[in-house]
């Protein structure tokens, strides 16, 4: 490893709007290191990647490449200084073959016939394998898995001539076993005379592949660390600052009825095959089932099944001893299953809209809510001034566009809505994405205390950590099928990250 | 046959001016722009070349005429859309009245007019020889070698050169485009105002070669059903070729079947190119129903860099 | 200085009121600069036109029959353009409901006046609706594109008029203008006084005042809402996308359809050639105007049909009517240009 360095950043600020995103932080990166930048989610990391691949431009500071002042102004400046970005979302045209989006950009020549198309191909298939990224150049995108749309990414990054790679949560869409092959690929980078920056919130990982770690929290860089001369734990406290409130002890649960038992599901997901396959669980009263498993594992399927909106191919569900025989929206409202979805803007509420209607989605058609099809507007308001001020909900007033409000309290409003129909089970998916440890908490105490209360939760979640410390039962799901199953006491990260690749 | 050189010979009048508007259309929405304006801007490209000829008599001048008029047009939508981000499709609705109005008012000092001798043709006599195609070929007017080789032209701009990638990479995902250091905006405008000057061209092909008299609102939809081409051609100018002479066809064979004094009263014959626009378009929704279209994945979706999350 | 630059929310909504009224004032200063390349005084033009429109009474109540289909199709395509859904087909519908109200006095001529009316106004409402289901139906089913496809019914629909009012309905007695034969009193809508103004225009304004009860107050007009600003949370809510679409164009074709029993029954008593000016198009630029609000409508037919008038009274003065077209098209223009400014938010760096 070479003593120079090939990025230095120095006091860099960013500034959006009202929000200090970046608060003077310095970072250094040697050559031909592995170097992680770690933090949660919001703490700044992906600013100052951003910063560095000319996607925005410094508030203040200064950027400094090999030991000289760059000024990157776009990321056209970035790629001809070598700098080069893999997106957590790929920059990828979907309809173009792997090789054109490599070639995109490139105005000369102007002149393309197929024979240089193909020529161009397996030039693009050389370079990849030499790095030890396989994948077909000469198909469109969309049909490419998206561990090999990474890998196309990376390779579009050396092909541009970077030698200063940066990846932004790049195993966040991958299993760990693709993951895996990703850190064998950046050793071989780094073998190769690259230098890597890795930005993730993922803790184990950073100890498994990185030279050097940077933390930051909260827009601030808070120490450049060994990792041969620090420990998990000094890190874990690194970034999560002082220790967070412990979430309420949980009751000891005694053994519910059944809840819902689900028996050889199958269920045919948008892209046709299978997404569940088999799938089998069951849930009790008073207890939180976590469903570990990397996304497009059949979650977000099981989630559209319970809460009405997919229906199955094969296999039964019984609620509450009553076999469903179809999907519908309403019967799943009306027998008493929530869901907080994944994306809650995008699914969830409706951002032009006031607090009432935004509450009103599920219970409109009570008839607390709306008699012989007229909505009781006065109680309503009432009864909506009533829920966000029971849960805490910060907006300007009543009337005003949900999408003006704080992703926390978006969230809120969610959950009060979802709390209130008094649910049987309540499907949470991925309820604490996107919020700070703050307003994450008070999810996880809003789910506990469901669960104190005798109803059921059914978690989907990536974190594995808040799998771990709410669920009653974690069940994991691989290619749509139960790959195994464990109980609070029992649950091991190592069987568990297994389970989730599909290693029995 | 003679009758089948006759009916091909019709059919590629009649359709030309719709493949004119068709080849705008595409160029536009395959930047991912949408140009609901083709009936107003045909109308405007009518007009202008009505009002143009009968003044100078100078082909060239009339051209020249009808591009600055339906550029400037164009410019005006690229504008609202590209750089306003505006909705495209009521700026496009915006267009096609305000066409309308103005192309109204312009023509209604030289309505009934008749053009004479406005187009040459491009005559090969040999040509006249070969069975059934031959005759078709050998006589065509300019305009309509024009549009051919603009097929040409653009098939080979989208499949064969750098540009053409660029092209299809502003339509379908703009943002990946940008950062890939393509000028999105630049291309948008210039495809908006490309577009829309071929529109125009329809227009005054639609009123120099087809029907040479300038008549308010001339064009009677044809605009729309090239909009409606551009969907059934599946953006591709090859397609489209072949979409307009078949509706091209169509129209004459209606016509025919008239003058042949058939019971079938002509309304219902003149149902038949907007009937079968709906049908095309239930036959490609039914058909693609599962798959990608083929439509430029961002059409309609105006392109704003780079928001915070 | 500091430095700022301006940055664009996709999310932002409405524009400030001001700007309707600005975008209306420049388009007609542009306009008033056509007109004065034609040598004409700008300023005497506007002036007749709004004297021909609002100063009279006989001016008045032509502006307000002119604003009852703008009424009714404006409040139709509203309620389509609410969830997104691009019906132009307004002009369409309305020819479909005038024929069926037609079809009525031609082929139940008997029918005393307390019959005949609401059965034709029924006729014209199920006809227009349908229309509109003609439309609704390949885009539920195929994802058909309701735009190009209600277009093309409109000139369908003109197709079917022109074939109706040359050929079975004619009037072998009419002269001039080709059309069906008078309608009888029983068949002719209740007139306020001498004038042209007919019963019509309560039907309007009490459409008016469902439409925003229902919009505002009843569930589907909350579940239409709800589409409106999320398609994606209302399928969530268990809400029939598919349902509404087809509901929304059973309304919009329906109420185009009374406007068109309307005009058939009230204005012209008879059917002919030519019987809508384009009020299908231009209640669209009414019903955008307007913010797609029922109250906001009314305002707006009114502006336009004072337009409509207006554009007939400067004929004498050697202007074309397609003024009116120009203004409608010229004001649209400056709409759209103006709602970036709902959008637009200023950053300081």
């Amino acid at each position: 490893m070479d003593e120079t360095l090939s990025v230095e950043l120095r006091g860099l600020v960013k500034q959006f709007g009202p929000v200090l995103a970046n608060d003077h932080v310095d970072f250094q990166v040697r050559k031909g290191e592995i170097h992680a930048l770690l933090g949660e989610n919001g703490a700044g990391k992906s600013t100052v990647m951003c910063m560095l691949s000319g996607v925005y431009r410094p508030t203040a500071g200064e950027i400094l490449l090999h030991g000289k002042p760059a000024k990157i102004h776009s990321p056209k400046d970035a790629v001809k200084l070598g700098v080069g970005m893999v997106f957590q979302n790929f920059r990828l045209v979907s309809t173009l073959t792997a090789a054109e989006n490599i070639v995109l950009g490139e105005a000369r020549p102007v002149w393309r016939t197929r024979g240089w198309m193909v020529r161009k191909t397996a030039e693009i298939e050389a370079l990849a394998l030499r790095f030890g990224l396989g994948f077909p150049a000469g198909r469109a995108v969309w049909q490419l898995s998206v561990g090999e749309q990474q890998r196309l990414e990376i390779v579009k990054t050396l092909y541009r001539g970077a030698d200063i790679i940066i990846l932004d949560e790049p195993t966040s869409v991958l299993t760990p076993g693709e993951a895996d092959q990703l850190f064998a690929t950046l050793v071989q980078l780094k073998n190769e005379g690259k230098t890597v920056i890795l930005t993730t919130h993922k803790l184990k990982e950073v100890m498994a592949v990185a030279d050097r770690i940077s933390v930051m929290r909260k827009g601030k860089m808070l120490a450049t660390l060994d990792r041969s001369a620090t420990d998990e734990r000094e890190v874990a406290r690194l970034m999560v600052g002082q220790d967070r409130q412990e979430p309420k002890a949980r009751k000891t649960r005694k053994n519910g009825a059944v809840l819902l038992e689900v028996n050889d599901l199958v269920v045919t997901g948008d892209h046709g095959r299978h997404a569940l396959d088999g799938f089998h669980m069951t849930v009790r009263e008073g207890e939180i089932v976590g469903i570990a498993g990397v996304a497009g594992n059949g979650q977000k399927e099981l989630a559209e099944v319970l809460a009405g909106l997919r229906t199955w191919k094969a296999g039964t569900i019984v609620f509450r001893e009553n076999a469903w025989k179809g999907a519908s929206v309403r019967h799943s409202i009306e027998a008493g299953i929530s869901h907080v979805p994944e994306n809650r803007m995008k699914s969830g509420l409706a951002g032009s809209l006031g607090s009432i209607d935004n509450l009103l989605v599920k219970s409109y058609r009570t008839p607390a809510r709306s008699k012989l099809g007229f909505l009781r507007t006065a109680r309503n308001r009432l009864w909506s001034q009533g829920l966000v001020e029971q849960f805490e909900v910060k907006t300007a007033h009543i009337d005003a566009p949900v999408h003006q409000m704080s992703g926390g309290n978006q969230q809120k409003l969610l959950f009060a809505r979802e709390i209130h129909q008094r649910p049987h089970l309540m499907v949470a998916v991925h309820p604490t994405q996107g919020l700070d440890v703050g307003a994450t908490d008070g999810v996880h105490n809003l789910l506990i205390n469901l669960r104190d209360e005798g109803k059921s939760v059914l978690l989907i979640s990536e974190d594995l950590d808040e799998l771990l410390l709410l669920s009653d039962r974690i069940v994991v799901l691989f290619g749509g099928r139960v790959m195994g199953e464990v109980t609070h006491e029992k649950a091991d990260r190592e069987h568990l990250g297994m389970w989730m690749a599909g290693v029995v | 046959m003679e009758l089948i050189t006759q009916l091909l010979t019709a059919a590629i009048a009649a359709g030309t001016p719709l493949l004119f508007a068709t080849l705008g259309g595409i160029l536009i929405e395959r930047s991912g722009i949408i140009q609901l304006g083709a009936e107003g801007l045909m109308l405007m490209g009518a007009v202008t070349a009505a009002i143009t000829f009968l003044a100078t008599s100078n082909l060239l001048i009339t051209i020249f005429a009808v591009v600055v008029v339906t550029g400037l047009l164009g410019a005006l939508h690229a504008f609202l859309t590209v750089t306003l981000r505006a909705n495209q499709i009521v700026s496009g609705l915006a267009m096609t009245l305000f066409g309308a109005g103005l192309s109204a008012w312009l023509g209604k000092s030289i309505t009934g007019m008749p053009l004479q001798g406005a187009v040459p043709k491009v005559n090969f006599a040999w040509l006249d020889s070969t069975p059934i195609l031959g005759p078709v070929l050998a006589h065509l007017d300019v305009f309509t070698w024009a549009s051919l080789i603009l097929v040409v032209l653009l098939h080979l701009y989208l499949k064969h050169t750098s540009w053409g990638l660029h092209l299809r990479a502003v339509g379908d995902n703009p943002a990946t485009a940008d950062v890939m250091g393509i000028r999105v905006q630049g291309f948008r405008y210039g495809c908006v105002i490309l577009g829309s000057i071929l529109m125009g061209l329809g227009g005054a092909n639609l009123l120099m070669v087809f029907s040479p008299t300038w008549i308010e609102g001339m064009t009677a939809g044809r605009g729309w059903i090239a909009i409606a081409l551009v969907i059934f051609a599946r953006w591709n100018p090859i397609y489209a070729l072949a979409a307009a002479y078949f509706f091209g066809l169509l129209d004459t064979l209606g016509f025919r079947i008239q003058l042949a004094g058939s019971a079938i009263p002509s309304y219902f014959l003149k149902m038949i190119p907007y009937l079968l626009t709906i049908f095309v378009l239930i036959l490609v929704g039914w058909r693609t129903k599962h798959k990608l279209s083929g439509s430029p994945q961002a059409l309609g979706v105006p392109y704003i860099r780079e928001q915070r999350f | 200085m500091k430095s700022f630059r301006l940055e664009l929310d996709p999310s932002g909504r409405d524009s400030p009121w001001w700007v309707t009224v600005l975008a209306v004032v420049l388009a007609f200063a542009l306009v008033a600069a056509f007109i004065a390349l034609t040598g004409k005084d700008p300023g005497a033009v506007y002036a007749k036109m709004l004297g021909g429109a609002f100063a009279t009474p006989f001016g008045i109540t032509e502006t307000l029959v002119k604003a009852i289909p703008l009424m009714l199709c404006g409040l139709g395509v509203s309620l389509a353009y609410r969830i997104q859904i691009w019906n132009i087909g307004a002009e369409g519908q309305f020819i479909a409901g005038a024929i069926a109200a037609t079809a009525v006095t031609i082929y139940l001529p008997g029918l005393p006046g307390w019959v005949a009316l609401p059965v034709m106004l029924v006729a014209g409402m199920a006809a227009g609706g349908l229309w509109g289901l003609f439309t609704a139906l390949p885009k539920v089913f195929f994802n058909v594109n309701e735009l190009i496809i209600s277009l093309m019914l409109n000139y369908v629909a003109l197709l079917g008029l022109d074939f109706v009012v040359f050929g079975p309905w004619r009037d072998p007695k009419g002269m001039n203008f080709p059309g069906t034969p008078p309608f009888t009193d029983a068949q002719t809508l209740p007139l306020f006084g001498d004038s042209r103004l007919h019963f019509g225009l309560i039907l309007a304004l009490v459409a008016v005042v469902l439409a925003a009860v229902f919009v505002q107050k009843t569930r589907w007009g909350y579940e239409l809402r709800l589409i409106g600003a999320n398609p994606e949370a209302a399928r969530h809510a268990g809400i029939n996308l598919k349902g509404h679409i087809v509901l929304v164009m059973l309304l919009s074709g329906g109420l185009a359809g009374i406007a068109g029993m309307a005009e058939v029954s009230g204005v012209a008593h008879r059917l002919m050639y030519g019987i809508s000016p384009g009020y299908g198009y231009t209640a669209i630029i009414v019903a955008w105007i307007a913010r797609l609000n029922p109250f906001g409508i009314v305002v707006s037919a009114v502006l336009f049909g004072g337009l409509i008038v207006g554009g007939y009274s400067v004929q004498t003065l050697g202007l074309p009517s397609s003024i009116s077209s120009l203004l409608q098209g010229a004001v649209l223009f400056f709409l759209i240009a103006g709602s970036i400014l709902g959008k637009v938010r200023v950053r300081w760096n």
